[in-house]
């Protein structure tokens, strides 16, 4: 193929993939680190993450100055956020849907009462519950039913409050919710939108502030100057991480960009070589996102952070061309060294293979974000070590010359003789003891050694989790995560399934085996249920001769029960409630937090209260399920994503194993040699050890993030180690000041990492960067010289 | 004219005096329920309903302790606990305890406060719930209070307490529809 073809299909290629990546649809929310194919049990929870009820509630709190002033705020706060239409509810602690819910309670309230059987209609069971109604008018609770009790003689109403504040709620103060030590003053806000619409989300969260600063502009009160406003909830982690990611990338970009600029500009000393230089690493950068977006439909917006990390490996290789190259510029000499792609494009290509190797063992990966960083990095080094190989040397001027790095190589290849000198018996010692005192230090700390949670991977950092589990506590949400699930394919379905759910667990509150628990039924009986008590109301002309003898010898009078026969008889011909009849209701948002609808299927969630301090007996809940017809489910969210996270940290592993042995593989094949790829290779184990001991005395629980790093640390560093073993007498100088290079490159753009502030990604950073540094150090001091020319200048002299 | 206006200032005098030793017996009759710090009583509690043929009665144990912790044990014919302990009020009924804030209750305010603060001998503070009108002597006392609040008026028109030194006898309320409630104390044997 002649020259001009060459550059014109990679000109082509590239514009082809630059227009892929143009057209492709980023996506910056969570879901990078949410598992892709989930088991039904996982689904659920992955659904409450991002589009379930639970996903649209953002918690307000206010902080500072004293409890009156905060209360006015919110109250202020909430009148206004109750106008926006972008919110569903806005609930404070304020008694406004109160009226709403009493009308609504009383009005349906004999489809409502679980009381409501045919024997509760009997003369003798009139009569039980009109006693019952009339001690109760003498409580203080009592006193707000007396003008209701001629409707409602048989204290339905009564029952069905009682029922429904039976679940917890937040303590009160100043007539809002406030923290049980009284320190934050308490807001929910449910939103529209659903949790996982990012944009809705931020315009959510920015009237939040507005009504928060307005409240505070209004009041006037210098008092109220010093509460501050603090907000959490999946909406706000959503858009938080979002803003953190294209913070992160677009900041690392210029960063790394910059950096490696210098870097290269320091080296070769000319713009012309920067410019080509930076040719492979931008190709493979713009292959990277083109392969991602054809082959996943999106690119994570994580995907181009991780992919920062991907310049590093990528300049390599232009350094390794340039510099090594260099020396096939003495036109004449006695020592006529073979064509570059002879000598070193196989060792460039080995060390491609084994990255290639290590990335690829991302690609079968659960995480979509793990799997992109697999398909980017493999396209993108196999497009830039292409470039270097085909089209960097058409593009290469006849009178190409760079800095001359020799003898910076030279003076490095000076010391790293002095400590060789020790000889390989004494190295090889040192390495020795230093991998024991590491496994030493691994074994000690194995304990705590890896994070077992999933919580671990989100890229929302610990102290905004910290703060959003104590406003929930404060709320009053379950102390436990244990939570019974039924699925349907319809929401009458699964409120059958709750009621019969809630038959089973019902005897356990009283055994003590578990305090309490709510469901969607207690907001909206089935049909079926609703249906059943309205079946059981009786006919005017019995009701009547009922209550007559019931109430003989009662204190209430049956003649001044005309309200209560009407109210029966109207109800007996009223319809059914169906779930639109709760809109302006807090029943309405009860039942929203507990159903969850997904593509034509239900699910209800029956979150279980603990009975004391004690975690509940699962094995009796789930013996007790068992027992009711139904297939209610026990879902310990906590153990079911503890889970989850077990097996992605097995499966990571059991990659990582299968990328390794696929690099021993390659290295066995490709140097023909088993004791020589075992020479390559113990310097990059002993680098990943004495890192993987570092974490561990920093502390640092180690994530699948931690793992995928020391993956690359083999997959990059067997680069050095490669050349260190392929080194051959005249080119000592000049390999060392491109593998100096190239290691520089290749920590700094991940030493960036450390610093985006996104978990994951300083996890990654925080592990390869040293990694990388003492993988080279390590390979340059313990593989064999063959050529026993390192430490001895007069032979570099003679290049 | 002279003799008229003079016949005028003389009863507007005798008023204010007549008045002043009102405020007097009403001081004095505070101070010694100041002095008392601790009590308990039976009480009995009849109520007397429109709706209702004849009053449900319940009866229990009443003790205060200042300066603002009043507990009412009804024993028949629901067993019942209301604590009142500073802004907090917890009823215990049917094995379920309710906490709420008073201030937030303004329909439960005017039966613990009319109490409580009498109890405590605390005028200041009745006075800030209710209008007060206080008459008969130390020995047999009679404490007429009206609401100032309209949101508590709308519950409870009247409460009246009579009493005899530091003892309280008889506690009545009013309720706006038409309802009464007639607690009797008697010290506790």
């Amino acid at each position: 193929m002649s020259r001009r073809w060459i550059v014109a299909a990679w000109a082509g290629l590239v514009v082809c993939a630059a227009l892929v990546a143009v057209h492709a649809r980023y996506l910056t929310d969570l879901s990078a680190f949410l598992p892709a194919h989930p088991t039904p049990m996982q689904r659920l929870l992955v659904d409450q993450l991002r589009t379930g009820p639970g996903s649209r509630l953002l918690l307000i709190a206010l902080e500072g100055a004293d409890p009156a002033a905060r209360a006015r705020i919110s109250a202020a706060m909430a009148r206004r956020l109750r106008e926006d239409r972008e919110f569903e509810s806005v609930g404070n602690g304020e008694q406004l849907t109160a009226e709403r819910d009493r009308e609504f309670l009383f009005d349906h309230r004999y489809l409502l009462s679980e009381a409501v059987t045919p024997e509760h209609f009997s003369t003798a069971g009139l009569a039980a519950a009109i006693k019952d109604t009339i001690s109760d008018l003498a409580s203080p609770e009592g006193l707000a039913l007396e003008p209701l009790v001629t409707h409602d003689p048989t204290g339905e109403m009564l029952r069905i409050v009682d029922r429904l504040s039976a679940t917890r709620a937040p303590a009160t103060r100043d007539g809002v919710w406030t923290s049980s030590d009284g320190a934050r003053t308490l807001l929910v806000a449910e939103t529209s939108a659903a949790g996982s619409d990012t944009d809705a989300q931020q315009h959510a969260l920015e009237a939040i502030r507005e009504a928060f600063a307005a409240a505070v502009r209004a009041a006037k009160d210098p008092e109220t100057r010093a509460i501050r406003l603090l907000l959490s909830g999946p909406g706000k982690f959503a858009v938080e991480s979002r803003a953190r990611i294209e913070h992160a990338v677009v900041r690392l970009s210029i960063a790394s960009s910059a950096i490696v600029v210098v870097i290269l500009l320091a080296v070769y000393r000319s713009f012309r070589a920067l410019i080509l230089g930076l040719l492979p690493v931008a190709t493979g950068a713009v292959a990277g996102i083109a392969a991602v977006a054809l082959g996943f439909g999106a690119v994570h917006g994580i995907t181009l952070g991780f992919g920062i990390t991907l310049i590093g490996e990528a300049v390599d290789y232009s350094i390794y061309f340039f510099i090594q190259s260099r020396h096939e510029a003495p036109p004449s000499g006695a020592l006529d060294p073979l064509p570059w792609e002879r000598r070193l494009w196989p060792t460039l290509r080995l060390g491609m293979l084994t990255s290639v190797c290590g990335f690829a063992t991302l690609l079968p990966s659960g995480f979509p974000g793990l799997a992109q960083l697999g398909a980017y990095s493999i396209s993108g080094l196999a497009a830039a070590a292409a470039v270097t190989r085909f089209v960097l040397p058409q593009l290469l001027p006849g009178n190409f010359a760079i800095h001359d790095l020799a003898p910076a190589g030279a003076r490095a290849a000076s010391l790293i003789g002095t400590v060789r000198r020790a000889g390989p018996a004494v190295l090889w010692t040192a390495a020795l003891v230093l991998a024991c005192g590491s496994l030493l230090v691994l074994a000690l700390a194995r304990a705590g050694l890896w994070s077992r949670e999933l919580s671990s991977l989100s890229p929302i950092p610990p102290s905004a989790q910290r703060l959003d589990a104590e406003l929930r506590k404060d709320l009053g949400a379950p102390d436990s995560l244990d939570m019974v699930v039924v699925s349907g394919s319809t929401l009458e379905a699964v409120l059958r399934g709750a009621e019969s759910a809630a038959r089973a667990l019902e005897p356990l509150i009283g055994e003590k085996v578990i305090g309490g628990f709510d469901s969607p039924a207690n907001y909206l009986p089935s049909l079926a249920v609703q249906g059943a008590r309205r079946a059981s109301l009786p006919d005017p002309a019995a009701l009547r001769r009922s209550l007559e003898d019931a109430t003989r010898g009662l204190a209430l009078d049956a003649d001044r029960l005309g309200p209560f026969l009407s109210d029966v008889e109207a109800a007996r011909h009223a319809p059914l409630i169906t779930e639109h009849d709760l809109a302006g209701t807090s029943l309405g948002s009860g039942l929203r937090a507990l159903t969850l609808s997904t593509s034509g299927r239900w699910d209800a969630l029956l979150p279980l209260y603990a009975a004391g301090k004690s975690p509940s007996d699962l094995a009796r809940v789930r013996a007790a399920l068992a027992a009711q017809p139904g297939d209610a489910r026990l879902l310990d969210l906590k153990q079911e994503s503890d889970a989850l996270y077990g097996a992605y940290l097995r499966d990571a592993m059991r990659l990582s194993l299968a990328g390794l042995s696929a690099i021993v593989v390659l290295l066995v094949l490709a140097l023909r040699s088993a004791g020589r790829a075992l020479r390559v290779l113990a310097p990059l184990v002993l680098a990943v050890l004495v890192v993987a001991a570092a974490l561990a005395l920093c502390q640092v629980h180690l994530t699948i993030l931690h793992l995928v790093g020391m993956l690359l640390i083999v997959a990059i560093g067997s680069n050095y180690a490669l050349f260190f073993d392929r080194r051959s007498g005249g080119e000592s100088g000049s390999t060392l000041a491109s593998l100096g290079v190239a290691n520089l490159c290749t920590a700094m753009a991940f030493g960036l990492l450390s610093f985006s502030g996104v978990p994951v990604l300083e996890a990654l950073g925080t592990t390869v960067a040293p990694g990388a540094l003492l993988a080279l150090i390590f390979s340059s001091l313990l593989t064999p010289a063959q050529a026993r020319t390192i430490g001895s200048p007069a032979m570099d002299a003679h290049a | 004219m002279k003799p008229l206006l003079a016949a005028l200032s003389l009863l507007l005098v005798a008023a204010a005096a007549a008045a002043g030793s009102d405020s007097g017996e009403l001081d004095a009759v505070m101070r010694l329920l100041a002095a008392h710090r601790h009590g308990r009583v039976d009480f009995v509690e009849q109520h007397f309903m429109p709706v209702l043929r004849h009053p449900v009665e319940s009866y229990g144990v009443m003790t205060y302790q200042a300066p603002d912790r009043l507990e009412k044990r009804t024993v028949e014919p629901v067993p019942e606990t209301l604590v009142a302990d500073g802004n907090v009020l917890s009823i215990e009924r049917k094995g379920r305890t309710r906490v709420i804030e008073l201030s937030a209750h303004p329909s439960i305010l005017p039966f613990i406060e009319s109490l409580r603060a009498t109890l405590a001998g605390d005028l200041g503070a009745l006075e800030q719930v209710f209008k007060v009108d206080f008459s008969g002597t130390v020995a047999r006392w009679t404490l007429d209070l009206a609401p100032r609040d309209a949101r508590v008026a709308r519950i409870a028109t009247h409460v009246r307490i009579e009493g005899a030194g530091d003892d309280l006898l008889r506690v009545e309320i009013l309720a706006a529809d038409g309802s009464r409630s007639l607690t009797t104390l008697r010290k506790s044997p």
